[in-house]
């Protein structure tokens, strides 16, 4: 078995384990590259099965639409049960990530999150978090407990020795699962591109609009994007390392139009890959951290 | 990467400088990516490491952390260099954080355990020495740090390198590396140190990027743990798991445990893969070539048979606020089953510093003891050494769902050919414990009217929502059944207190908490009563003044007696004898039930 293999072992006897022991399980489906490895790895875990609980994807409405495409089409050629919410209550109060800033995604992300999940009553939810993409998630339990406000306590996590998942919960707490914990980008990557997991093309770099904001270059997806004084839409080549909600993503520029020429980056990266999303340094070098403890993923 | 992953841990005690090493060790080995270095920069200006780098800022994630400059929780963190995948789990050195370090110690092929050079070996260090080893870990660097802060002596190295060797010799391991390091410094951190000419071994990332972690130990044979039973339709009955050890292929002929059925094995998949054979490690899913009972937690085995019993001998590392004591009950998982557990006996804890073995009939949090554990159905298990997946072990609390303790089957197996059902005795200490509380009698005396019933029925209440197993004794259930036989005249008034008291006694040995409500107004078979509970005799005097029970007389009672139509009536026609030494004495004069249970409650303190 190669480091490869390993990581997917580990990944779908958490899964398994998952499916086997917590009441409701549900996936957390964010149409992003490690979404796609998540989804191909329960495919894998439940064979001959179909998956046994539904995905779950939170709209925030400000998604790329290539994004919402894509999560169309995957849904329907894999048949799979996919339940879409959306905070309707934040919708029609027009909360946005232009006038809004960081009370938009607590408002369309974190507590729509918690709202999808209370209402469906699920008690297990996976999530592609990844330890190597930021200093609290490094700090994270694969099975990470909630309490039934949906609040992670970072200073009381349950040990989790060897595979041995402490999967017990009183009514109305939670876990969230990360089958994903022990991969790196570069992993990602090179799964992706050994199992050949289709993917939002958004990763592979083609010329299109964008501002540059804040040191960041921001595509125009759609017209409700208001240009500020002095900035103009340019069309650069350019590719993105993860996927959100397209006014807070920052794209990179390159010429990687292939898998092995994205592998080829990120091997030879200098920045680490959450620089590009303004959600993550928004509020100071432990805002994530404050997010997860908020019910956040 | 030619020697495959290595998944190592740094442990040791407070400030011994954990984080700082492995910061260093990224840094100097450009492992960190731009924006990491550059935060990295940022962070440490505004530290208290005086404006110099502060390498640790790296590792230390939390808020609290970063505040209180210590680690909490473990961090994980992935990098590769050109030989070598690296995961490393950076665990907390202080004790309350002890079972997180166990976390990552379950994790790890080798330990990084760091000695402060002005120091030497600390409890701290030993603790952590014997939970790497009890958790499975074989390797060990041993790095004594801060070797700067002693002019990088020889002399002193040599000291601690002695006292090293010897704390190690207590354990089983395959390979030992002691290496003199400065984690602020750098030396023998990426590169030879030149502060330390006359240490002449490897630099700490090369001997990690070197080292070969392949097992010697010959591993049993096949086992698949049943995860969960794969059924997308009535053709087909997959059972779902990874190989433990050994491999699988169609047509071999498998053995299902505890159960012991047979079958041949039809197909196999490596996930979504039909294969012809299955190795360790994979994810699999195996059909038989005939319907058998299997379900989770069953175990499939092939030319491999552990052990079956309801009874088994483990190490344990207790992590729970509360203290365990003999006869508590738990969940017990152990690969895929999870089984009703009783702890029966703690047989010794040991002692960290000594490392010697102490009896004791309770463990704190922390602590490592041998203990006797009895499970509700047969468990299929193996020891530790022999078999890592049915060798460890986690308890889950029962009310609090938290993962108590971990542990490890004992590894020699002869020892627990002593463990018999023969040899354990059902003590009310342990019922006690089973039910987790103390057993007590609450004896309730006092005039008729006086608020003993009320009182009792009050206080089962709140105990009973308090988790408590109880039982009242009064007039109704007692003299309708039990003592049927007996009138009102004074012996037989003696016989059914009498009676009363032993009952009470009975159910007090099995673990029960008592609450009597009879008038009982003589010392004389109070004292008698006292005699036969012993110091689980707890007196109450409910003293409401004579005036008051009469105003109440629920049942009519008081004004019978004073018309002389009963005789003896106590307080009339009789007399009461206030106790002279009552646990409590409470006055229920124009009070709530509950209001007097309450203030029970807060006297009875630590007996509940």
């Amino acid at each position: 078995m190669d480091h490869l293999d390993t990581l997917e072992a580990e990944a779908i006897y958490i899964m398994r384990e998952v499916a086997a022991e917590c009441e409701k399980p549900v996936m957390l489906y964010s149409i992003g590259k490690d979404s796609s490895v998540m989804l191909r790895l329960a495919q894998k875990a439940f064979y001959p099965e179909k998956l046994p609980f539904p995905l779950l994807h939170v709209n925030t409405t400000w998604k790329f639409k290539e994004m919402i495409s894509f999560r169309d089409r995957t849904a329907k050629e894999l048949g799979l049960d996919l339940i879409e919410y959306i905070n309707q209550d934040g919708l029609a109060r027009g909360i946005n990530p232009f006038d809004n800033g960081a009370e938009y995604t607590d408002i369309m992300k974190t507590q729509a999150l918690k709202d999808a999940l209370d209402k469906y009553g699920f008690t297990a939810a996976f999530g592609g978090g990844r330890r190597d993409e930021e200093k609290s998630r490094a700090k994270e339990r694969i099975f990470s407990f909630r309490s039934a406000s949906h609040a992670w306590d970072p200073k009381n996590q349950r040990p989790e020795m060897w595979k041995l998942y402490n999967t017990h919960l009183h009514k109305g707490e939670s876990v969230r699962v990360f089958p994903l914990s022990n991969w790196t980008e570069k992993d990602i990557w090179q799964y992706i591109k050994r199992e050949n997991i289709p993917i939002v093309s958004l990763y592979f770099a083609a010329p299109r609009p964008v501002v540059e904001r804040d040191g960041n270059l921001i595509m125009v997806d759609d017209d409700r994007m208001v240009l500020r004084p002095g900035e103009k839409v340019e069309t650069k080549m350019v590719r993105f390392r993860t996927l959100g909600c397209y006014p807070l993503t920052g794209a990179m520029e390159s010429t990687a139009t292939t898998l092995d020429e994205i592998v080829e980056e990120t091997l030879g990266a200098v920045t680490s890959e959450r620089t590009s999303r303004v959600i993550d340094t928004d509020g100071g070098s432990a805002s994530m951290e404050k997010r997860k403890r908020e019910g956040y993923f | 990467m030619e020697n495959g992953l290595l998944k190592f841990i740094s442990c040791g005690s407070v400030d011994d400088g954990k984080s700082t090493l492995i910061g260093h060790m990224l840094y100097d080995a450009k492992l960190l990516f731009a924006d990491q270095e550059r935060a990295l920069e940022l962070d440490s200006k505004l530290g208290s490491n005086a404006g110099g780098m502060d390498y640790s800022l790296l590792l230390d994630g939390l808020m609290a952390e970063r505040e209180q400059g210590i680690t909490i929780d473990v961090a994980y963190r992935y990098f590769s260099t050109e030989k070598r995948s690296f995961i490393v789990a950076d665990t907390p050195g202080h004790e309350e954080y002890t079972r997180n370090m166990a976390v990552g110690a379950s994790f790890a092929d080798l330990s990084v355990i760091l000695v402060d050079a002005c120091h030497g070996v600390l409890p701290q260090t030993r603790r952590h020495a014997r939970i790497c080893a009890m958790m499975g870990v074989r390797h060990f660097v041993l790095a004594v740090n801060k070797m700067d802060l002693i002019q990088y002596d020889f002399r002193q190295f040599q000291k601690i390198s002695k006292s090293i060797r010897v704390l190690m010799s207590d354990f089983d391991y395959d390979t030992l590396y002691v290496i003199p390091v400065s984690a602020t410094e750098g030396e023998n951190i990426t590169s030879q140190s030149e502060k330390m000419p006359w240490f002449h071994g490897e630099p700490l990332l090369t001997y990690l990027e070197n080292i070969d972690i392949r097992t010697q130990a010959e591993t049993p044979g096949a086992l698949l743990p049943v995860q969960r039973v794969c059924r997308p339709d009535h053709t087909f009955r997959g059972y779902a798991g990874q190989v433990a050890h050994g491999n699988f292929h169609v047509g071999d002929e498998i053995n299902v445990l505890p159960g012991g059925s047979r079958a041949v094995i039809a197909e196999l998949y490596r996930a979504d893969q039909k294969v012809e054979e299955v190795h360790e490690g994979e994810p699999v899913t195996m059909t038989l070539d005939r319907e058998i009972d299997i379900s989770r937690s069953d175990m499939i085995v092939r030319d491999y048979m552990p052990r079956i019993s309801f009874l088994i001998g483990a190490n344990l590392l207790w992590m729970d606020d509360e203290p365990l004591v003999e006869g508590k009950n738990f969940l017990l998982k152990l690969s895929t089953a999870t089984v009703p557990a009783t702890v029966m006996r703690i047989r010794y804890k040991i002692d960290i510093q000594s490392g010697a073995e102490v009896s004791t009939d309770k463990l704190v949090k922390n602590e490592f003891a041998f203990c006797e554990i009895s499970t509700g159905v047969p468990l299929v298990f193996d020891s530790f050494g022999v078999s890592h997946e049915l060798g460890g072990l986690i308890l889950i609390d029962r009310v609090t769902n938290s993962t108590a303790a971990c542990g490890t089957v004992e590894q020699d197996l002869g020892r627990d050919k002593n463990l018999t059902w023969q040899q354990l005795d059902i003590t009310p200490k342990l019922r006690e414990n089973q039910m987790g509380q103390k057993a007590f009698t609450l004896w309730m005396t006092g005039l008729s009217g006086s608020g003993k019933s009320a009182l009792a029925n009050a206080l089962e209440k709140r105990l009973f929502a308090m988790g408590k197993h109880t039982m009242v004794l009064d007039g109704d259930n007692i003299r309708m059944g039990l003592c049927s036989d007996l009138g009102f005249g004074s012996t037989d008034r003696i016989e059914n207190i009498r009676r009363v008291a032993e009952v009470a006694k009975l159910l007090n040995d099995a673990g029960v908490i008592v609450l009597t409500s009879f008038i009982s107004p003589h010392r004389q078979e109070r004292r008698n009563a006292g005699r036969i509970l012993g110091n689980k005799y707890l007196e109450i005097y409910v003293n409401t003044p004579l005036e008051e029970c009469e105003r109440r007389d629920v049942k009519g009672l008081y004004k019978a007696a004073r018309e002389g139509k009963i005789r003896n009536f106590t307080g009339i026609s009789s007399p009461y004898e206030e106790p002279e030494h009552p646990f409590m004495t409470i006055d229920t004069t124009g009070r709530e039930s509950d209001d007097c249970a309450l203030e029970v409650l807060r006297r009875l303190g630590e007996w509940l």
